[in-house]
């Protein structure tokens, strides 16, 4: 049994429990052990960055370090999460002076970050750690065809780490088809969804937001795939705002990746927190149950086209 | 001699200090313009930017809304052919307009980051209710009960907390807040 440091972040806590809920119920069945980080603090998100670049570093640090003293690298649900701990790990590494000031820092809690642990996305651990056949293998309750839009969103593939494929990567696709379920090809899948801009320009939020709902309905999207809290709230919660700002009629279920690989697992709707959605995941359920149906259109698109 | 920096080498040296690539070798092609998702609301396009600070237009950009309107998406750094780290320039120029004060009315981009600051100092992990009011009245009424109205049906499906969450050691996490920035005005008011 693999082990890692768990670090959920502050949405897990309650406006994205269903993720925290359904991620440590596909660990448990793939066999992971995810030990959630003792007193962790919140990482500080992009707002953090311009005010104080220092200072988010060192959030991202103490959980870091709350990670190495256990000896175990740190996996996260929440991309912004990812994406600040991933590169303060690099940034300390690079530059010692920096990583100096912030140990001097971390003593008062009596901490140090040396920086010999890893950082993954959840969704790395499951695609890489675990992979796709294995999980292929795990699936107890094909999701039958039923069509499901991954979204990358922004933190989990940018910047680029190193040499990786930033342009059109496959791996959430390949996690989607290991479920049974029928991977949507769309081209907005790794276009930022306005994220922090719904608090700061609502505006310019909302119309990328609708973009990026009409382009997933336009290719056939039953159900939207995402694997951070944020993108997940500004595409379901704000779906009826931006329905009365645009006159658009979208009502489209917006899940955590690990609610749908979980129902694959055989977990419960129950168990994957299903339940707390703002637009109904019913139709969704109903699916994934009829094992008879034969037709894999989704209920959303507008133009047949046979 | 006049030795001050121009306002192109601050924001160069600024950008140095915090490990970005400097926007020297800009060649104005244009590709992060055509790649941000967000630049049918910017004043200047992240090309024309990047020209203004080259050329010193300090006012100009001090007044431009091009960085608040930046949603820290990093699509324009994995295309640009000089690989410059052109979201680290965005943040470079929020920080120093917010230290020189100078930010178009309007734009509630600085009061957001403050209260967030505010916020984790108080209890070490975020809040969304607390961070309601920085922005929710410049919306208007209308604004206002659509946000009302969202976060009450969040409420109804328990998504948002009562209370607002606290670390365990809360102590020594201010304490080590207070070693990278000299913020006691910060954490009394938190308290
Ligand atoms: S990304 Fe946000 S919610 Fe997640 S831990 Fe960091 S600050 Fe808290
Ligand atoms: S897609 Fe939206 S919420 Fe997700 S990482 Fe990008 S801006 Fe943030
Ligand atoms: S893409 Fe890079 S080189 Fe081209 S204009 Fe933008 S910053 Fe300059
Ligand atoms: S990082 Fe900012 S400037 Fe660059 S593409 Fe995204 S929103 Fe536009």
């Amino acid at each position: 049994m693999k082990a890692y440091a768990y670090f959920p972040g502050c949405s897990l806590e309650k406006m994205a429990l269903s993720y925290h809920q359904s991620a440590l119920e596909c660990a448990r069945r793939l066999d992971l052990e995810f030990q959630e980080l003792d007193d962790w603090n919140c990482c500080g998100t992009t707002a953090y960055f311009a005010i104080d670049q220092l200072l988010s570093y060192t959030l991202s640090a103490r959980n870091l370090a709350l990670a190495e003293k256990k000896k175990l690298d740190m996996v996260t649900p929440c991309a912004g999460c990812y994406k600040n701990a991933y590169f303060t790990n690099v940034t300390l590494k690079r530059d010692a002076d920096l990583a100096e000031h912030i140990n001097e820092a971390l003593k008062e809690d009596d901490l140090h970050y040396a920086g010999t642990n890893q950082v993954y996305h959840l969704l790395e651990v499951f695609c890489n750690d675990v992979g796709v056949q294995e999980i292929k293998k795990r699936v107890t309750q094909s999701l039958n065809s039923l069509r499901v839009a991954p979204y990358y969103g922004c933190q989990i593939v940018r910047p680029r780490k190193d040499h990786e494929e930033v342009e059109n990567p496959r791996y959430f696709e390949d996690l989607i088809a290991a479920t049974g379920a029928t991977p949507v090809e769309y081209q907005l899948k790794m276009r930022c969804c306005g994220g922090s801009l719904l608090i700061t320009s609502r505006k310019a939020a909302f119309s990328m937001a609708r973009n990026l709902l009409q382009n997933a309905m336009d290719n056939g999207a039953a159900v939207i795939a995402t694997a951070c809290p944020m993108c997940q709230v500004n595409l379901e919660c704000y779906q009826q705002q931006i329905n009365q700002e645009f006159g658009a009629r979208f009502s489209v279920p917006i899940l955590y990746f690990t609610q749908l690989l979980g129902l694959a697992l055989g977990a419960s709707p129950k168990e994957l927190g299903f339940g707390s959605e703002l637009v109904s995941a019913s139709a969704v359920l109903a699916q994934i149950r009829n094992k008879e149906t034969s037709t894999t259109q989704s209920p959303y698109i507008r133009h047949a086209t046979s | 001699m006049d030795t001050r920096p121009t306002f192109y080498q601050e924001i160069t040296n600024m950008m140095y200090a915090t490990h970005g690539d400097p926007i020297s070798t800009c060649i104005q092609c244009g590709t992060c313009s055509g790649t941000c998702p967000v630049v049918e609301f910017m004043d200047h396009t992240p090309r024309d930017l990047i020209g203004m600070i080259r050329a010193d237009l300090k006012d100009e950009v001090l007044a431009s809304n091009t960085y608040w309107y930046c949603a820290s998406c990093f699509h324009c750094n994995v295309r640009c052919p000089a690989h410059i780290d052109i979201a680290d320039l965005m943040y470079t120029l929020k920080r120093y307009s917010i230290w020189k004060n100078q930010y178009p009315e309007g734009l509630i981009g600085p009061t957001f980051a403050e209260t967030f600051v505010k916020m984790i100092l108080s209890g070490g992990r975020s809040y969304e209710p607390v961070l309601a009011p920085a922005y929710i009245f410049n919306y208007g009424l209308q604004g206002f009960l659509n946000e009302a109205l969202t976060a009450t049906g969040l409420l109804l499906k328990g998504r948002i907390p009562v209370l607002p969450p606290r670390i365990k050691r809360l102590d020594n996490f201010r304490r080590m807040v207070g070693h990278i920035i000299p913020a006691s005005n910060l954490v009394g008011e938190a308290k």
